[in-house]
């Protein structure tokens, strides 16, 4: 189990990552949703992975680690905050800006050069 | 209060004198900032009879005493003899200035500066602890750096500002490191443990790094070779300047440090090779270079590095008669030297050049100051009767009782008496060229005496070379003495101040000195000549080449690192992290650890297989957003379902009402941004991205795979154990969010608010084109609010809000609590704005989400002072069960309370957020004119 746990973890992480990367507000926003999914999925595995043991005083044998999963509880709430934050400071710059890329401008690249240069002739 | 501390602090208060007085007249102006400083001056000179007779004055405030970190200053010999120049000549250089300057400076601003500087300078003499020596060291090189900069129209004086603040800026971290190191040796920072630890200094280790480096913060400060050549470009300064900072005071610094700390580091083959080395060669060099100057104050400016390069050796000879010599001299140099940079400002203010091709003959013109001038130079030049000749006889005899260099000793006494002749060679050319020497050459004004009162300090000072060169004991003897009691921590040896010795050979010297200079100074054409034919080499030009280098270099750096591409910052993070976190995994072993690994099962699997399918789909669908915002979601509900197999219940409740706000909020933003990503990374930078998450992702699997592989040792048991003794609650992960780490939890719903607080301004003045129909140009539908959708959801309402609170009550207990309920009346709420629209909202619902967000936090706040009420620590909480009829018993809690708080932080966040972006959508949204 604790194998493909590790892979899922570390596959959200690349595609995450892969994304944050990318040039468009929106794209880093869902990378970033998908990297808080990976980084909590880590962190609440930090206790260790059990089944059936939910810390509830008297409702099982043995009892998971609470505090990772306090730690990713508030993480998850502070998470979505963050989300939020970042998406509408991409909207705000859209509005402000006129585009939304996440440099605040669209980068030139020797295509985009030539196409306008073209276009001039 | 002290007498001790208000030393400091009465200069320190002194620096606001001047910047409210300066509308006043610049006499009044002048008097009343010289009020602080002299009332500093007078409780100096009440401490000074008992430090005479051999006490020490200390005052510390512990500050970090874990650290060692205090404010302590201290009052010995040598810190009086030092805080007595300083406040002393501050004082006639406050007055000499009122008369230096003219209407156009701003005297306020100077003399705020001037105070600055005197208050750092006496920091640095009178304190007690290194570190906070060290803070004032630096703060003289930056008051300094003002002040040469004061005339900041000229290029010069901005030239020799950043030069002077450079180097001894730099030679100041130099120090640092080396003060470090001492501290660390010694196990203190105290000065007095230092002073007394020195054979434990002398015996370690890093012995030699730390003279090297204090010895570098010394040399740079003091203008010793090869640091020299900040001192003659630091004279843009304005000529008060250069009598108290570059002569009398400041340069003075490095000098002083080496005096202090000489019971510490004194007294082995590296401290005399390195110090007198240095100080022969800047001795001889700085000579040489005053005998070619033409400006008045370059002369003076490179006889003051002669000078220091002087006492620089006399401190490396490793006699402590050597050291009494030395100290002699600090008093008689700053004496004469501040006393002819204050001529010399007199000459340059009433003729208007300071070039001594063009001073010629100003005896007839100004014969009083010309009379002051000369007995200081004279004083300079060692004649006898004034005090240069006493210390300089002193320095004489030194040289000859030294026997540093072994068999080749004898080059020194030689080598003294060479600097002694170059001593004598351009203090006469000081004379002569300026007062004698024919008549003036083109001076732009007719020079004449300057007002009575500019040349009292300079009547002061040389009255004072008279007084120490007649009468030496009786003036400085005592002063002397404990001084050199403190530099030397203890045993001062016998040493005779009269002024008649008979004849012997240091006697010789000065005679040979005499004689030589005044032959020097007689065939100086030839040496003109001779000097003539080396290239001038500026030290400003081609300290500034490097600077400029230094410069472009950094910014195409800059330019490289930081082009305002937040992608290229993400690939130098990412890159980062992949260095940073890689590194340690080489260390580890294996992968896989010991712990027993939970068997496979279909589910799980199935569940592992939809997340991948689902994280990649999300990648591979990126532009086209609405399909990626739909397998993310897919992602977001296996998570929840991870969370709830992985016995969390509280998590998966979380993660699934948070997953619901979240792709909500990502919708409704996606109908504010473009709907496709259009393609643009080259493959080139799709391949290094893929790349980069690949190794990354591998690396992050890794740690955590060998984390769960490996057993745990975790604090957690002591949770389990008190969670229902302690905090009254079965429910563990609730107990610690609301009890144990309660402090945590406020923390972190205070920066949900702020969170929210701050979107709320961002899509305050947003303003952003509403699309009317999608990327297809289909028109969005005209039916917004749906009459099924308007009656299930108003029904389901109070029964959410039920949920809600059942969920909330039962959290302290059973899955669920404060951010859980939140999030599930958050959902609630939504689906009505969803359903019926903003408007129906706002004419229903009369909540204002900023005074919940604050309400909450303010309750949890209140929550955790209502402990202090019962004299218990922050956010202590209590419970008690209670019972009542038909109800049963039940349990109350504080950390309930508390909870509540955290709830409306919760609800009001999320609904500030997603109420405020929905209005954008509607008629309701602000609308702003546009200027016009």
């Amino acid at each position: 189990m604790e194998g493909i746990y590790a892979f899922c973890v570390g596959l959200m992480t690349a595609c995450g990552i892969f994304l944050t990367l990318r040039g468009r507000t929106f794209s880093v926003v869902v990378g970033l949703t998908l990297l808080s999914y990976a980084v909590n999925l880590f962190l609440f595995a930090s206790g260790r992975l059990k089944l059936d043991a939910a810390a509830v005083l008297g409702m099982s044998e043995e009892y998971g680690d609470p505090l990772p999963q306090a730690l990713v509880l508030t993480a998850i709430v502070i998470g979505f905050a963050m989300t939020a934050f970042a998406v509408i400071l991409a909207m705000r710059a859209r509005a402000d800006l006129g585009n939304d890329h996440v440099d605040g401008r669209i980068p030139q690249t020797k295509e985009s050069a030539r196409q306008k240069a073209g276009g001039q002739r | 209060m002290n007498t001790l501390l208000c030393i400091p602090l009465l200069v320190l208060l002194g620096t606001l004198v001047p910047l409210c007085s300066t509308r006043y007249s610049r006499t009044a102006c002048a008097f009343l900032t010289a009020a602080l400083p002299a009332v500093a001056l007078f409780l100096v000179l009440q401490l000074a009879p008992a430090i005479l007779d051999g006490q020490r004055f200390q005052t510390a405030i512990e500050w970090v005493p874990s650290l060692g970190l205090s404010l302590a200053f201290r009052l010995d010999g040598l810190s009086l003899l030092f805080s007595l120049l300083i406040l002393g000549i501050g004082l006639l250089v406050i007055l000499y200035a009122r008369y230096y300057l003219s209407s156009n400076d701003n005297i306020g601003k100077f003399f705020c500066y001037l105070i600055l500087f005197m208050f750092a300078m006496l920091g640095v003499v009178m304190s007690d602890n290194l570190i906070q020596m060290w803070v004032f060291w630096e703060l003289t090189s930056i008051s300094s750096f003002l002040l040469i900069s004061f005339w900041g129209h000229k290029s010069d004086a901005r030239k020799g500002a950043r030069m002077a603040l450079t180097i001894t800026g730099t030679g100041g971290l130099f120090l640092l490191a080396g003060l470090l190191m001492l501290g660390n040796v010694v196990g203190s920072f105290e000065l007095q443990t230092v002073l007394d630890s020195g054979d434990m200094i002398r015996a370690s280790s890093t012995y030699p790094i730390i003279t090297v480096l204090i010895l570098i913060g010394a040399f740079t400060k003091s203008a010793q070779f090869p640091f020299h050549f900040w001192l003659p470009n630091a004279m843009a300064a304005p000529t008060p300047v250069s009598a108290y900072l570059h002569s009398a005071t400041m340069v003075k610094a490095g000098i002083f440090l080496m005096a202090r700390f000489y019971p510490s580091l004194a007294g082995t083959d590296l401290w005399f090779l390195m110090v007198s080395m240095t100080g022969l060669a800047t001795f001889l060099l700085g000579g040489y270079l005053a005998l070619f100057q033409h400006d008045l104050k370059g002369l003076l400016a490179n006889s003051t590095i002669s000078h220091l390069g002087l006492i620089t050796l006399l401190l490396g000879m490793g006699s402590d008669l050597a050291l009494v010599a030395a100290i002699f001299h600090i008093i008689n140099h700053a004496t004469f030297k501040a006393s002819l940079f204050m001529a010399a400002g007199i000459i340059d203010h009433e003729s208007g050049s300071r070039d001594m091709r063009q001073l010629n003959g100003l005896w007839k013109y100004m014969p009083y100051t010309a009379t002051l001038a000369m007995v200081a130079s004279m004083a300079m030049a060692g004649v006898p009767l004034l005090n240069g000749f006493l210390s300089k006889e002193m320095f004489f005899n030194e040289t000859l009782h030294q026997n540093s260099l072994g068999s080749i000793s004898w080059m020194v006494p030689v080598l003294a008496t060479l600097g002694g002749v170059l001593s004598v060679a351009y203090s006469l050319r000081f004379i002569h060229d300026v007062f004698f020497n024919g008549e003036p050459i083109n001076l732009p004004k007719t020079p004449h005496e300057p007002p009575r009162y500019m040349r009292v300090p300079v009547e002061v000072l040389v009255a004072l070379c008279l007084a120490v060169g007649i009468f030496p004991s009786f003036i400085v003897g005592d002063l002397l003495y404990s001084a050199s009691n403190a530099a030397l921590n203890g045993d001062v040896p016998s040493y005779s101040l009269a002024i008649w010795h008979g004849f012997n050979i240091p006697l010789l010297m000065s005679a040979i000195a005499l004689v030589g200079g005044l032959v020097v100074y007689y065939n100086r054409q030839h040496l003109f000549k001779f000097q003539a034919q080396f290239p001038t080499n500026d030290p400003k030009i081609l300290f500034e080449r490097a600077i400029q280098q230094l410069v472009s270099k950094a910014t195409w750096f800059i330019g490289f690192t930081e082009n305002g591409s937040l992608q290229r910052y993400m690939y130098f993070l990412m890159m980062l992290t992949i260095v940073v976190s890689a590194y340690p995994l080489l260390d580890l072993d294996a992968t896989a650890g010991h712990r027993p690994e939970i068997p496979l099962d279909a589910l799980s699997i199935t569940g592992a297989v939809l997340l991948s399918l689902a994280s990649l789909a999300t990648v591979i669908w990126h532009r086209r957003r609405m399909v990626a915002l739909l397998t993310l979601s897919v992602v977001g509900l296996i998570v929840t379902l991870a969370f709830a197999r992985f016995s969390a219940p509280d998590l998966a409740l979380t993660q699934l009402s948070v997953e619901v706000v979240t792709i909500i909020l990502l919708m409704l933003a996606l109908f504010f941004l473009p709907q496709k990503t259009p393609k643009e990374s080259s493959p080139r930078r799709v391949v290094r991205d893929l790349g980069i998450s690949a190794m990354i992702g591998g690396i992050v699997g890794t740690v955590i795979f060998a984390l769960m592989t490996r057993p745990l040792d975790t604090i957690s048991d002591f949770f389990t154990e008190n969670s229902k003794t302690g905090g009254g609650g079965t429910n563990v992960v609730n107990v610690i969010l609301v009890d144990f780490r309660g402090f945590d939890t406020l923390g972190e719903i205070t920066v949900l608010g702020i969170a929210a607080l701050g979107i709320f301004k961002l899509i305050a003045r947003m303003r952003l084109y509403m699309p009317s129909s999608n990327e297809q140009g289909r028109p969005w539908s005209s039916d917004r609010h749906p009459l099924m959708l308007s009656v299930v959801s108003q029904s389901l309402l109070p029964l959410a809000l039920l949920v809600s609170a059942y969920i909330f009550l039962r959290g302290h207990n059973m899955p669920g609590g404060g951010f859980i309920a939140g999030l599930i009346t958050s959902v609630a709420i939504i689906q009505q704005y969803v359903a019926h629209g903003v408007d129906w909202i706002k004419d229903r619902l009369k909540l204002d989400y900023q005074i919940m967000i604050g309400s909450g936090i303010g309750i949890a706040t209140l929550t955790g002072l209502g402990s202090w009420l019962f004299g218990r620590p922050f956010l202590t909480s209590w419970f008690d069960y209670f019972y009542l009829p038909v109800i049963g018993k039940f349990e109350l809690a504080s950390a309930m309370l508390f909870d509540l708080g955290v709830f409306l932080t919760v609800v009001g966040a999320t609904m500030l957020i997603l109420a405020n972006l929905g209005q954008l959508t509607t008629s309701e949204r602000a609308v702003y004119e546009e200027e016009a």
